[in-house]
């Protein structure tokens, strides 16, 4: 127990208060504002992936890493679609995941939010339209965002996050 | 030369690559008594496929890839145009159950006997439309084909008390999906079945007619994790279909990418494993450590995963000396963060509790499933690509850098826990390694396809054995390139791990693994 609380100590808060930052962190810190402010409450996301190749996984997962701290300030991803205000959705979406992805959809409590994540969740990527991609998210549920690149790395995604709030 | 001196006459792969074996099976019988002889040396199914050569005025061609001590054997048996029906291996290697159901979907070469369930195809595409055949028509315009929501028959399994759970496909965590069908009694699981495809995006028709770097691109995109792996087996098969031999350098470099890659994703599984046994600690400690990691990959590759670095010829660009003491000084870093959680991780009795005994596969189960990587070096075996054994040598520069192997026998997820932290300390000492010895010269030189050639390409990811399988067309680009991920096997080994376990166990023996979703469905 005493080295797990040394290191918890030694580790100390990469999350610090906004003033002490620079760079990159104050982008994070203004971008968690920004979507509070507007929310004025938590927004919940749950993430689909619809056929893509785990890239953008990777990045979602590193939202909840401390540096990016997505859950601390009140942005949660939950279990299950009507739970959500907004579906973070990677594709490109597979024909074999597009009455899943259908249903998630309708599963999702309006007002809802659809963000469409990476190159292949944008326009369908390398992988495009074919007999077993439907291509882009948008093909398939109404989109908000889109945020492309390939992965999109986390502060983009907190970005599209925070752009999609803003339209709502 | 001969292989346990059954009559298929092989040819050695020439080049810098992973040694490759190339031979032809006269017939069905010929093939499946050689499969025998493997199966009877200890010897593992590593891949199988098929392939269209009607426009090469051929029929059908089934491609099995066969991993014995000296290294991989590829072995081919041509099929008929009319009635193309291959062997059915599965009786041999259960491994190929899966790979000869996805080759019925794919191109229509059917098996005797054995599971005839579909794998890939679900309800998106007719039974009789085979996605790989070149004079299959394009689907009806603008509308497709309807794509019905399939029926898929699950084994049931009955008596009093029993009764099924349905998972998937979208999964509670940020995952890939897939289906997972338990059938329990009380919390205890009796049975788990696996059903997937869902991540089915037609890769393997979307490679064909390719540039070689168009290929190069796609592969990395094939399994996001494992980017290096992939596109470092491709260009393998690219540079020995071509006859290239890329420079001591780019192959440095490239290996520095791929242990890079590997430290990336076992740091994550570590954060992840003590998640899932509900010690939030861990999650924190490696993720931060992971981030840290791929932001100094951002830096000096421009990108977080290394994607489109490796490429056929090399790798796309140098790093200078400063960047290679800057990876060296986070190896040091890195090492003593890791070397410290890990005395937490082991001292840890909920940890333990958790870890011990739970998710058990043994090496008996992991020979006879065809298992490679991290899950087969969890039950004892020494399988690593990158190590020498008594006929193996490995490919450049892993020859040279004298990997040591992990191994741990106990088979269950602290085997696999350990793996992963023995791999980090040696892919940190083989960076070092890599850093110290990096020989100067160009990383990049020219490859001019050969119109009809093949190639073969194998690498050590860290998920296990990554391979690529490639054939030029005439005009030098791609005519069929079939990607093997290591999941393909250990899926099924997963149905056996959670036999003797409880159904909250499953996602910490599922993460134990870290399987594909995207690198088994294609």
């Amino acid at each position: 127990m005493i080295p797990l609380l040394k290191r918890i100590f030694r580790t100390g808060i990469l999350t610090e208060p906004p003033a002490e930052r620079s760079g990159e962190m104050v982008q994070i810190d203004r971008l968690h504002d920004e979507i509070i402010a507007i929310l004025g409450r938590a927004l919940t996301i749950r993430e689909v992936d619809a056929g893509s190749c785990n890239g953008c996984e990777l990045e979602i997962h590193a939202l909840n890493n401390a540096y990016y701290n997505i859950e601390g300030r009140g942005i949660k991803f939950v279990a299950s679609p009507r739970h959500a205000d907004m579906l973070l959705v990677t594709g490109p979406v597979t024909k074999n995941m597009e009455n899943a992805l259908r249903i998630a959809y309708d599963c999702t409590p309006d007002p809802k939010l659809v963000v469409a994540v990476g190159d292949c969740g944008c326009n369908g990527g390398m992988f495009g339209e074919s007999y077993a991609s439907c291509g882009a998210v948008d093909n398939v549920v109404a989109v908000d965002i889109r945020v492309p690149g390939c992965p999109p790395p986390p502060l983009a995604l907190l970005q599209g996050i925070l752009a999609a709030v803003k339209r709502a | 030369m001969l292989f346990h001196a059954e009559p298929i006459e092989f040819t050695a792969q020439e080049g810098v690559g992973a040694p490759v074996w190339r031979g032809r099976a006269v017939d069905g019988e010929d093939l499946s008594r050689f499969a025998v002889s493997v199966h009877r040396h200890d010897g593992r199914l590593a891949a199988l496929w098929g392939e269209d050569l009607r426009r090469q005025g051929r029929g059908y061609r089934l491609h099995c890839i066969f991993a014995l001590e000296e290294g991989h054997t590829w072995v081919s048996l041509d099929l008929p145009v009319d009635d193309p029906v291959g062997p059915d291996l599965a009786g041999i290697f259960p491994a190929a159950n899966r790979m000869q159901r996805a080759t019925r979907d794919m191109v229509g070469i059917a098996f005797p006997g054995g599971d005839q369930r579909p794998w890939l195809r679900h309800g998106a595409w007719p039974e009789d439309w085979y996605p790989l055949r070149h004079d299959t028509p394009a689907p009806p315009e603008g509308i497709g084909f309807a794509n019905l929501p399939s029926d898929y028959p699950f084994v049931q399994v009955g008596g009093e008390g029993a009764h099924e759970i349905p998972v998937g496909p979208i999964h509670a965590g940020i995952i890939e999906p897939g289906h997972f069908r338990f059938t329990v009694v009380g919390e205890r699981v009796l049975r788990l079945e696996q059903r997937l495809g869902y991540q089915h995006k037609g890769v393997e028709k979307r490679f064909i007619g390719m540039t070689l770097a168009e290929g190069s691109r796609l592969v990395g995109r094939i399994c996001g994790d494992s980017t290096c792996a992939y596109a470092w087996a491709y260009a393998m098969a690219a540079e020995t279909a071509c006859a290239v031999e890329p420079s001591g350098r780019a192959l440095g470099l490239r290996a520095l990418m791929l242990e890079r890659e590997r430290i990336a994703n076992h740091l994550g599984d570590l954060g992840a494993l003590g998640n899932d046994a509900a010690f939030a600690f861990g999650l924190t400690q490696f993720m931060r450590l992971k981030e840290d990691w791929l932001r100094l990959n951002a830096r000096i590759f421009g990108h977080r995963f290394i994607m489109d670095s490796i490429v056929p010829g090399g790798v796309a660009g140098d790093i200078d000396a400063l960047a290679l003491a800057e990876i060296g000084a986070q190896c040091n870093v890195l090492g003593a963060e890791v070397k410290a959680l890990r005395a937490i991780y082991d001292e840890h009795p909920g940890l333990q509790d958790r870890f011990l005994t739970t998710g058990i596969i043994d090496a008996d189960l992991a020979r006879e499933l065809s298992l490679s990587g991290i899950a087969a070096r969890a039950t004892g075996l020494l399988l690593d690509g990158r190590a020498w054994r008594s006929d193996y040598e490995p490919p450049v520069p892993y020859a040279g850098l004298g990997v040591r192997p992990a191994s741990d026998d106990r088979g269950d997820v602290a085997a696999r826990v350990a793996v992963r932290f023995d791999e980090v300390f040696e892919s940190l000492r083989l960076i070092r390694s890599i850093i110290g010895t990096l020989p100067s010269g160009p990383v990049r030189i020219e490859v001019a396809p050969i119109p009809g050639a093949e190639g073969l390409g194998v690498v050590e990811g860290w998920r296990g054995e990554v391979i690529v399988g490639l054939r030029l067309d005439g005009e030098g680009r791609i005519a069929r390139a079939h990607p093997h991920d290591p999941s393909w096997q250990i899926w099924p080994a997963l149905e056996h791990a959670v036999l003797k376990d409880i159904v909250p166990d499953f996602p910490l023996i599922n993460k134990s693994f870290n399987l594909s979703y995207s690198g088994v469905d294609l």
